[in-house]
């Protein structure tokens, strides 16, 4: 029954295309980027060089894996507060198995994996069964995790402090794989970019283009009633804080390999630089409403500012006010454009 | 238009329903039938246990004792799931749709379209896109987007999708969880209109309510619930709509109600006028 509508649903119609443009989720975070981008690239000649983007986006990658995961989590509903202790944790098992044991590095790597699945499966298992909020029993991990953390490998190794993964067996491999560099237009760059890039590829086709994105965002939007026509609410939640433990082994790893050795008490205070990326990518604190390329942009904005204080030749004290600042302005953001979207029309 | 004298087994039966939460009696001693092509509306006050009887019909509780029927084979369910399965929707007044998620998600929500193989298994997007529009458009829904959020329709469009979507997954039975009680008189008209169109296509259809004005126009047969109880069972022909508004609001209550009401208006005659507005 598409009767020729009168003029003015027309206009109504042009309204809601430039709607749907300002309720993208990633529309804050791309305009931050290119603030920021902007703004250190008048400041410092490196920063605007491809040297400089190279290291800017060294880091940005890591927390940019992170963040990706952590924006799936978020728009299912839920939080992680362990997941930055838990890149300490997977990194610290790989290094204890091949360093202490002797492990095939590989073997060290995947005993890493499932110890990092059983945490995740803890997390979503407890959040679901108990109906508590994330944020408390992901807490108690989280404290859980940094107490095993120190005991564990003070216990082992008499310090605080795993390292000389380099003489593991297959380490090489594992470093070019993991660790390594590879050359564009000259410069080289880090291979966990290439990581980045992926996990974000796949985690937006699997948000936008599968039927479990479909479900991601209806239990983080209204888990009772996605579970009401059907959806798996609790074993996608599981499912999620699977994948985030999935991801903090990956990075965990990354870094293990990369500095061959592991401080028991890296990876604090992580978990909430993670969180602040993903919301500057868009992501509603209530759940619901987010993008995996927006929290990518968010970690890549982290990266910019944090390296662009440092080729501007301020003091790197500086960079948290500015992360906080960024922070309050996207929650606001957001709100707006949530608000909008929500609005109804009568 | 009513057609009660089938031999075949209701679509959709119960019979003594119980149900206790602790020490309290949720329901006790209700049945109900629903045909095909026709509309049973459950009707009573706040607290009636028209919820408790809905949520047993869609499978989130099981009742404590009474029998559960389709096609006039005992059934159990275990959660939603199952019922939907066996093909009964259930629309819930306030969790019909996810706000924040575009009209063509929020359809397919729990039965999405595929297509691919393996790992490469995916959403079919563009069909999925395509039947809303299809869809909407057979039942006389005109939205302007299906890529707009279900936060920007109104109460009335909302329940309508939600609607027609339980209709294109072959619901053999409606459930409507108060589908009109949030919504203004023209808005209630247009869910009402849907309700018919479902009834008309062959559904069996659950219409909960507090409105006798909503339920009689469109009702086939009138369960009045009361304090966990039923207060009568009626065919369309065995009730009016003054009687069934009488029975809902209370019968007798509301009479000594309305004689109460009637003589304070008597009993101050030559009244200063009420001030206006």
């Amino acid at each position: 029954m598409t009767s020729a509508a009168p003029p003015v649903d027309e206009r109504v119609a042009e309204i809601s295309r430039l709607r749907r443009i300002l309720v993208r989720p990633e529309l804050g975070s791309v305009v931050g980027a290119i603030v920021v981008f902007a703004f250190f690239a008048t400041q410092s000649g490196v920063f605007r060089s491809l040297d400089g983007v190279a290291i800017w986006l060294d880091p940005a990658s890591t927390l940019g894996i992170m963040a990706v995961v952590i924006a799936l989590l978020m728009i299912g509903g839920e939080f992680d507060l362990s997941a930055g202790v838990m890149t300490a944790t997977t990194g610290l098992v790989v290094m204890i198995l091949a360093t202490e044991y002797g492990w095939n590095i590989w073997a060290a790597i995947f005993a890493s994996l499932v110890v990092a699945l059983l945490i995740g499966a803890f997390n979503g298992v407890m959040v679901v069964k108990t109906g508590l909020p994330s944020f408390i029993v992901t807490l108690s991990t989280f404290l859980m995790l940094q107490g095993l953390n120190l005991g564990v490998t003070k216990a082992i190794t008499g310090t605080v402090q795993v390292s000389g993964l380099a003489r593991a067996p297959g380490y090489d491999a594992a470093k070019s794989l993991l660790a390594g560099t590879f050359s564009l237009f000259g410069v080289q760059f880090r291979v966990a970019i290439l990581w980045w890039i992926a996990v974000a590829a796949v985690a937006t086709w699997v948000l936008m283009r599968t039927k479990i994105g479909n479900w991601i965002f209806a239990v983080g939007g209204n888990a009772l009633a996605a579970r009401s026509v059907g959806v798996p609410a609790a074993g996608t939640k599981v499912g999620l804080f699977m994948v985030t433990a999935g991801a903090a082994w990956l990075v965990g790893t990354i870094n293990a390999v990369r500095f061959t050795s592991v401080q028991a008490n890296i990876g604090i205070g992580q978990e909430l630089i993670y969180i602040v990326a993903a919301v500057i990518g868009g992501c509603l604190l209530t759940g619901g409403y987010g993008s995996a390329i927006g929290a990518s942009i968010g970690a890549l904005v982290f990266g910019m500012a944090a390296n662009g204080i440092v080729f501007a030749g301020w003091d790197a004290d500086w960079f948290k006010l500015f992360l906080g600042a960024m922070l309050l302005l996207a929650v606001l953001t957001n709100n707006l454009i949530r608000r909008y979207a929500e609005e109804a029309r009568r | 238009m009513t057609a009660t004298t089938t031999t075949e087994p209701a679509l959709l039966e119960v019979e003594d329903l119980v149900k206790y939460f602790g020490s309290v009696i949720a329901l006790t001693g209700i049945s109900a039938t629903v045909r095909a092509g026709g509309v049973t509306c459950v009707l009573g006050d706040n607290g009636a246990g028209k919820s408790t009887l809905i949520k047993i019909l869609s499978g989130v509780f099981r009742p404590d004792r009474g029998s559960y029927r389709i096609d006039g084979e005992p059934v159990q369910f275990s959660s939603p799931r199952d019922a939907l399965d066996r093909g009964i929707a259930t629309v819930y007044q306030d969790l019909a749709m996810i706000p924040l998620m575009s009209v063509w998600r929020n359809f397919f929500l729990g039965s999405e379209p595929t297509k691919g193989v393996g790992p490469l298994r995916r959403f079919d997007v563009a069909s999925a896109r395509k039947i809303v529009r299809a869809e909407l458009a057979g039942m006389g829904i005109d939205i302007r987007d299906p890529d707009q959020p279900v936060g920007t329709l109104s109460g009335g469009e909302r329940q309508s999708v939600a609607i027609a979507r339980a209709v294109y997954f072959g619901a053999r039975v409606l459930i409507l969880d108060e589908p009109t009680s949030a919504l203004g008189v023209k808005q209630a008209g247009v869910v009402l209109r849907y309700v018919a169109q479902a009834r008309d296509r062959g559904l069996g259809v659950v219409f909960i309510t507090h409105n006798p004005h909503h339920a009689y126009p469109v009702g086939d047969r009138f369960l009045v619930l009361n304090r966990g109880q039923s207060l009568g069972d009626f065919a369309k022909s065995d009730i009016s709509r003054e009687e069934l508004t009488r029975l809902m609001a209370g019968g007798a209550e509301l009479d000594q109600l309305a004689h109460e009401l009637d003589r304070l208006g008597t009993a101050a005659p030559g009244p200063e006028p009420a001030p206006a507005g």
